[in-house]
């Protein structure tokens, strides 16, 4: 979860590597195709995010081109090859949300961090992009910090959110 | 945990299960997603501490998955016996503590809630049927109400053709969207040439707004695994996958527990009960792509590619994973199979409507006192299930429409609320079923802001494939911008419609084909309100004189009476009074009365 984590790289490429390796995978190459989009879900939480070499070391383990490891990684919006701040601010944007006003919400958080929707803050420790429901709707607007939900949000509860990280 | 190798270990486990001491008094908490969000953990510590603390030891506290009332959550259920069930909403660790001393000295609980009809008047629930009763992580519990019983009588009693007509004759249609018969979409997966088959739950819940499919996996994860492994059986399916969406941490955490407890008592993997037949589940998760939720994207998806859709047919059923046999059903169509072998095909029919029996979950949120999940049966109007079900607008203003079938879906207005909900009704007023999600909205939203919300949605989310949906959905949203922005004319409305139209018969898959819908469905209901853009807001009514006979009737009807003239002499608006609510235009029985633009404004 965390990007930050004190963790050398060569651990997390180990981790990495025993995970890959924990799979079981055969030579068939559809077999390993298959496993790609799960070794990059372990991957990000890893490393925070999918940089150049951790895509090259999943291609080289998986025995994937690397174009088509990247290419797996720019069409879901849940990868990303840019890092990531430390904490995750995520305002859902669902149409649940949306109805109750999650337009502001974002607005508050963008005018409060300084940045906009998808940006980082430059002390690296926010970053702020949107999901499209998260299924707690009856709570709209919703609001998810690291994986912690805050229910019907209120503009004015932005700044306080962002205090409890700081 | 007991590995069961033949069908009598299975019936012997649930006997002993069912032969044991129940505690006589049952407290359940609800602890899905949004009542963990509201605080349930803390109230269920509460509950747990309190009971331990009055020596409660005859009670069983028991964390299940949602009832569907989740705008009061965090709930807690008290069943005592000999007494109706109480639902507490809005629970607090105080509250939490009143409920456990209530119980420990018999007396009334406290806080009931109650909504104006009880929460399940109306209510049919098939599909929902253990949610909020049973403890979604203990296999036992969904044993004991009879689990697993259907999957062993397929086994061991039935030859796979028999099953597959019971669903067909059930007439269960696809709960994803697309509304396909199920038994249909089997048979032709069983009669298909080809090995390997695959069998394949879609629980990718892509409409932003619905939230039934994760209230089943979490609330009730057997109930689809036991499915799976029958409609393996039935199409003759070895392997299934769960393509889960990875914005549902719980969800898939509950599933995962399923699995495995189901593969330790041998009711996955392996010679299942003991029988020549083999069957074990892969969980897959997206990774925030929509059209993953289209089930050829999907089946690319879990072969580790871009999810982009493939043209049918070929159809899964005949060329799905790896070119082979795969049946795709949605996650509420596997939750209503169990219930159809249990109870039979005609008890099925006996329910809903005659094209679209059984009943439907709807995820009822947006602009709605009771968000939440309700299952009422086909047929059942918008209006029981807004007004009555969801007790209207949470403003209190006058509900305006209600949005069905998500991104691929439109607007429905409050007059049309008497319809009765089926999949071609809602096809009819220009919407459609989609997975369930309904988004209520009041007077003071705007349509067009509403179908810009979707247009972005679209447009962000085309996997760019095909030309029409990758640019038609960019330019469909440039013609709106332009029009919010005021700088829009009567010429874009017109782009809108017949682009809108393009896009829709030319686009590769449903996500283009349908994605003009929230345009078009709002064209048609509310053009006012374009109009009122295009024109700048200076949009008049007007009475033609020549074609005025002054019969009076626009006048006798207008709200604002701003209506003048005398009888049989052509009449005028005073237009500075005019609220624009369009009922003389209604009224007017010559047509002599026309909505222009003002002379001054003029079209730009
Ligand atoms: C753009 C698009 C998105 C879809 N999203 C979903 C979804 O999230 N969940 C789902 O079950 N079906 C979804 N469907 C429908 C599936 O393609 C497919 O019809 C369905 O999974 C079949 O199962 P059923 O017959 O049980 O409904 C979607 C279809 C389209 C065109
Ligand atoms: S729309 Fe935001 S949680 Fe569903």
């Amino acid at each position: 979860m965390n990007p930050q984590t004190a963790e050398p790289e060569t651990a997390q490429f180990a981790r990495l590597a025993e995970f890959i390796d924990g799979l079981g995978l055969g030579h068939e190459p559809d077999e390993r195709q298959a496993a790609l989009i799960e070794v990059l879900h372990e991957a990000q939480e890893i490393f925070g995010y999918l940089p150049e070499d951790v895509q090259e070391f999943v291609a080289e383990k998986l025995r994937l081109p690397l174009g088509r490891v990247f290419g797996v990684i720019s069409f879901y919006h849940y990868f990303t090859a840019e890092p990531r701040g430390k904490h995750q601010i995520n305002c859902c944007l669902g149409t649940a949300c949306f109805v109750r006003g999650a337009e502001k919400i974002i607005e508050q958080f963008e005018d409060t961090l300084g940045i906009k929707m998808g940006e980082v803050t430059p002390d690296k420790n926010f970053s702020l992009g949107t999901l499209r429901c998260v299924g707690a709707c009856s709570l709209a607007p919703v609001v998810i910090v690291d994986g912690k939900t805050y229910g019907r949000v209120t503009p004015e509860q932005a700044a306080e959110i962002i205090a409890e990280y700081n | 945990m007991i590995k069961f190798t033949s069908r009598q270990d299975l019936e012997a486990y649930a006997g002993n299960l069912r032969g044991g001491e129940p505690a006589p008094t049952k407290i359940l908490i609800g602890m899905s997603t949004c009542g963990r969000a509201s605080g349930a953990e803390e109230v269920y510590r509460a509950l747990i501490d309190a009971a331990q603390q009055h020596g409660l030891d005859n009670v069983s506290i028991v964390k299940t998955g949602c009832v569907g009332l989740c705008h009061a959550e965090p709930l807690v259920e008290v069943e005592e016996p000999g007494h109706p069930r109480v639902t507490i909403g809005d629970v607090d660790p105080g509250r939490a503590r009143e409920i456990i001393e209530a119980v420990a000295t018999n007396a009334k609980i406290p806080h009931p809630y109650t909504l104006g009809m009880g929460i399940y008047a109306k209510q049919e629930r098939i599909a929902l049927r253990n949610c909020g009763r049973i403890d979604p992580e203990q296999i036992d519990e969904y044993i004991r109400t009879g689990g697993y019983r259907q999957l062993a009588s397929a086994i061991f009693d039935k030859p796979p053709e028999d099953i597959i007509e019971t669903v067909k004759a059930s007439g269960l249609r696809g709960r994803g969207g697309g509304g396909f018969p199920t038994g249909i979409k089997w048979a032709a997966a069983r009669k298909a040439e080809g090995s390997p088959k695959y069998i394949v739950c879609n629980a990718d819940e892509g409409d932003p707004g619905a939230f039934m499919d994760r209230s089943i996996l979490e609330g009730d994860p057997y109930s689809v695994i036991e499915a799976m492994a029958i409609a393996g059986y039935a199409v003759g399916a070895n392997k299934g996958f769960i393509y889960v969406r990875a914005e549902y941490p719980l969800a898939i955490h509950h599933l995962r527990v399923a699995v495995e407890r189901a593969r330790q008592h041998g009711l996955l993997g392996a010679n299942i009960l003991g029988s020549d037949f083999s069957f074990d589940l892969k969980m897959k998760f997206g990774a925030g792509a929509f059209v993953c939720g289209e089930e050829t994207a999907l089946l690319r998806s879990i072969e580790g590619s871009r999810g982009q859709p493939t043209v049918k047919p070929p159809f899964p059923a005949q060329a799905g994973l790896w070119g082979k046999p795969t049946v795709v059903n949605n996650v509420e169509t596997f939750a209503n199979i169990v219930p159809i072998l249990e109870k039979g095909s005609d008890w099925f029919r006996s329910i809903g409507t005659e094209n679209s029996p059984g009943t439907k979950v709807f995820a009822l949120a947006g602009n709605v006192k009771n968000v939440g999940l309700v299952e009422v049966p086909m047929g059942t109007t918008l209006n029981e299930i807004i007004h009555d079900l969801g007790g209207g607008s949470r403003s209190g203003k006058p509900v305006k429409a209600v949005q069905t079938g998500g991104p691929s879906g439109g607007c429905i207005p409050s007059e049309k609320f008497d319809t009765p909900i089926d999949y071609d009704n809602l096809i009819e007023l220009g919407s459609m079923m989609g997975s369930g999600g309904m988004i209520v909205m009041d007077e003071d939203t705007s349509m067009i802001g509403i179908a810009r919300f979707y247009l972005q949605f679209t447009c962000d989310e085309s996997c760019g494939k095909c030309t029409l949906c990758r640019l038609g959905t960019k330019r469909l949203l440039q013609l709106l911008d332009k029009l919010l922005a005021g700088a829009g004319g009567p010429e874009d409305i017109d782009e809108l419609q017949t682009l809108g139209q393009c896009v829709k018969d030319g686009s590769l898959c449903g996500l283009g084909k349908t994605a003009p819908n929230p345009i078009l469905s709002t064209l048609r209901w509310y053009r006012k309100e374009y109009d009122d853009l295009a024109y700048g807001g200076k949009m008049i009514y007007r009475i033609v004189a020549e074609k005025c006979i002054g019969c009076t009737a626009c006048a006798k009807a207008c709200p604002a009476e701003c209506i003048e003239g005398e009888k049989k002499e052509p009449h005028t608006i005073r237009q500075e009074d005019c609220i624009q609510c369009g009922t003389c235009i209604e009224k007017c029985n010559t047509g002599a009365i026309i909505r222009a633009a003002a002379e001054c404004a003029g079209a730009r």
